[in-house]
Parts: C-alpha cells; sequence; structure tokens
C-alpha cells in the first residue's frame, strides 16, 4: 500500500467503513498516516435491532453515534466527523450543495486520497449519491492538485462494467482490527457474526478472502 | 420494545386522540432486497413529521397488528405490527419487526415533533 500524507474517508453510514475499506484504514493509521472519516448520518433507518429489538427506529442513532466511535476508536481514526445528514435522504438533498460541503471538507483536510464508493455501482442509493457528490467536488479542483480517488463498488454489474478493481490491499497483518470494527457496529453485525461464527473459526477459505482483501476502483475524470 | 398489549396501545392511541399529533410512519424492504433477489420488487415509503389530528385510532387483528387512524381529511394505516414501547419522550413507538428480528414497518405518534 502506498504511503500516504492524509487520507480522507467519506462515506454514509456507520458502518459503510467496517465491510469493505477499514483494513486499508488500520493499515494506514500503522504507517503513521492521519485519517479523516466524514460519515454523513447515523444511520438512523437502519432496520437492524437485535433479535429480539434491544433498541427501536428513535434510539438507533444514538446507539450507531457509539458504535461508530468505538469502530473509529479500534481502528485508531483519531478525526472522525458526522455530517448530520439523514440516512436515505442524501440523494434527494440539492446536488450543487452536497457537492460543495464536500469540496469544503476536502480543501479543509487536505488529504493525499480519498476513499468513497463509486458512484452508480455501490447498491444503496445513499452510496452512489455519496460517491457522486465527492466526484463532483474532485472535479471542482484543477487537476493537477487533485487528489488520488479510490471508490469501493459492490453491485452485481460493476466487474462486467468498470473490469477488475485495479487496487486490491491485502488487509491480513490488520485482520483483527478490521473484525473488531465490524464488531463495534454490534446493532448491525451481531446476527451477521452469529451466522458467520463457524466459519470464522474454521478460516473458510471463502470468508477469509472476503475478509482480507480490500478492493478499489481509481476513479479517473 | 415489548410485544403488543393490544389494550395498553389501544389506550395509548386513545390518549392521543382529538389533539395536534406528529407522525413517524415508514415501511421497508431495506435498500438491499433487489441486490440480493434480482427478482424482487424493492418499495417503501416514509414520512416524519406529519402533523395531523385524529378522531379515531383502532388497533386490530389476532398479530401481526394492524393500527388505522381515521384523520381530519382522510386515513392513516400501517399493517404488520409487532412490537410497542412508550419511550422517555412519551412517544407511542410502534413497530413490526420479522422472524429476523429486522424492522419492516413503524408508527410512531408523538405530541411534539420527532428530531
Amino acid at each position: 500500500m502506498e504511503k500516504e500524507r492524509h487520507v480522507l474517508v467519506v462515506f454514509p453510514h456507520p458502518d459503510d467503513e467496517a465491510f469493505g475499506v477499514s483494513g486499508t484504514i488500520a493499515t494506514h493509521v500503522q504507517n503513521g498516516t492521519p485519517v479523516t472519516y466524514a460519515c454523513l448520518t447515523l444511520g438512523e433507518m437502519g432496520r437492524n435491532m437485535g433479535n429480539p429489538p434491544f433498541t427501536n427506529r428513535e434510539n438507533l442513532p444514538k446507539i450507531r453515534r457509539q458504535e461508530l466511535q468505538e469502530a473509529a476508536r479500534v481502528l485508531g481514526i483519531q478525526d472522525l466527523r458526522m455530517l448530520g445528514f439523514r440516512d436515505k435522504t442524501i440523494e434527494f438533498e440539492d446536488e450543487e450543495e452536497l457537492a460543495n460541503t464536500m469540496l469544503a471538507l476536502i480543501e479543509d483536510v487536505n488529504p493525499s486520497l480519498i476513499i468513497t464508493f463509486y458512484p452508480g455501482y455501490s447498491v444503496h442509493p445513499d452510496h452512489d449519491a455519496t460517491g457522486a457528490a465527492v466526484v463532483r467536488a474532485v472535479e471542482k479542483l484543477p487537476a493537477a492538485v487533485r487528489p488520488t480517488l479510490h471508490c469501493v463498488a459492490f453491485s452485481n454489474n460493476c466487474v462486467e462494467e468498470l473490469g477488475e478493481a485495479d487496487i486490491i490491499n491485502n488487509i491480513t497483518p490488520v485482520a483483527d482490527k478490521k473484525l473488531g470494527a465490524i464488531r463495534a457496529h454490534r446493532s448491525q453485525t451481531e446476527q451477521m457474526f452469529t451466522d458467520m461464527e463457524e466459519k470464522l473459526k474454521n478460516q473458510d477459505p471463502q470468508v477469509m478472502v472476503w475478509i482480507n482483501n480490500e478492493r478499489f476502483w481509481t476513479y479517473t475524470f | 420494545m415489548e410485544y403488543i398489549d393490544i389494550k395498553f396501545v389501544q389506550d395509548a392511541i386513545n390518549g392521543f386522540a382529538n389533539k395536534d399529533v406528529y407522525i413517524h410512519l415508514e415501511t421497508t424492504n431495506g435498500a438491499y432486497a433487489s441486490h440480493h433477489d434480482q427478482s424482487f420488487f424493492s418499495a417503501g415509503a416514509y414520512i416524519r413529521n406529519a402533523l395531523v389530528r385524529y378522531e379515531l385510532g383502532k388497533i386490530t387483528g389476532t398479530g401481526p397488528y394492524r393500527v388505522g387512524l381515521k384523520i381530519n381529511l382522510g386515513w392513516i394505516y400501517a399493517e404488520g405490527i409487532t412490537h410497542y414501547e412508550i419511550d422517555e419522550e412519551n412517544h407511542l413507538l410502534l413497530a413490526g419487526h420479522d422472524s429476523k428480528g429486522k424492522l419492516a414497518v413503524a408508527l410512531e405518534i408523538s405530541s411534539t415533533p420527532f428530531a
């Protein structure tokens, strides 16, 4: 993994960082690179609340805020920013205004690398809208000073249309931190861990490949 | 949240009748339903802080339950309700959780706006 000056991660939901990029984040932190994580919402509309439910629609954001802070602590993220948008509404915000919010963030953080979702290939409307806003923001910068943009994609058609990911980070050395970050989002991941426990214990090859490799597509303007 | 106690919930619904109340109503399959099963038609609806007044509100069925509110010029209803709670801000929270615990529907009533 290339050494960066500063990494900015922009995702809409607490836990978006955990599955696909937390190993990459932990590796940058270990390399001494500052990481800023801007999370647009608190996942207010999440459907997982435990089984039987241990929280409710109104209390969920308070729990998810704590989970997000815990995940950031596990990963060593020192600059966590919660941007105060509402889950499932990002695509309905004014596009230009959202792009300007992202631009202000980028200008403030001045990252050498930005990690976000690949617009159009990230399944959840909030993912696509967040990625699109970041792309629009970076486009506003003169080409010479644009940070590198690594995008996460996982739609069913992403490889077919984008080709294979050009960046694959093997994060095995920090896999425990990654699992810790996923676990920190207890309300969302507890059930998944119950289902996966046996496979994790047996080091199921498919699961290990999924955990140990993080894929990115470099966005070209 | 607790499993529906029909008498308790009916009393709570009655307590909000004939007053200005704020409604949160949502149904959802989750944003990933069509991703995991491309034949699945994903649909949902959401309204937060609709200001209404109802003259009559009822919980019916044998579980999962249905809740209908007869408002000044129309209706609000939700089906699939399994759980309830009165939270610390005195919101009446009604929700339907599926067999995996995932929220599928929520209908909430409050005399002050939801945050």
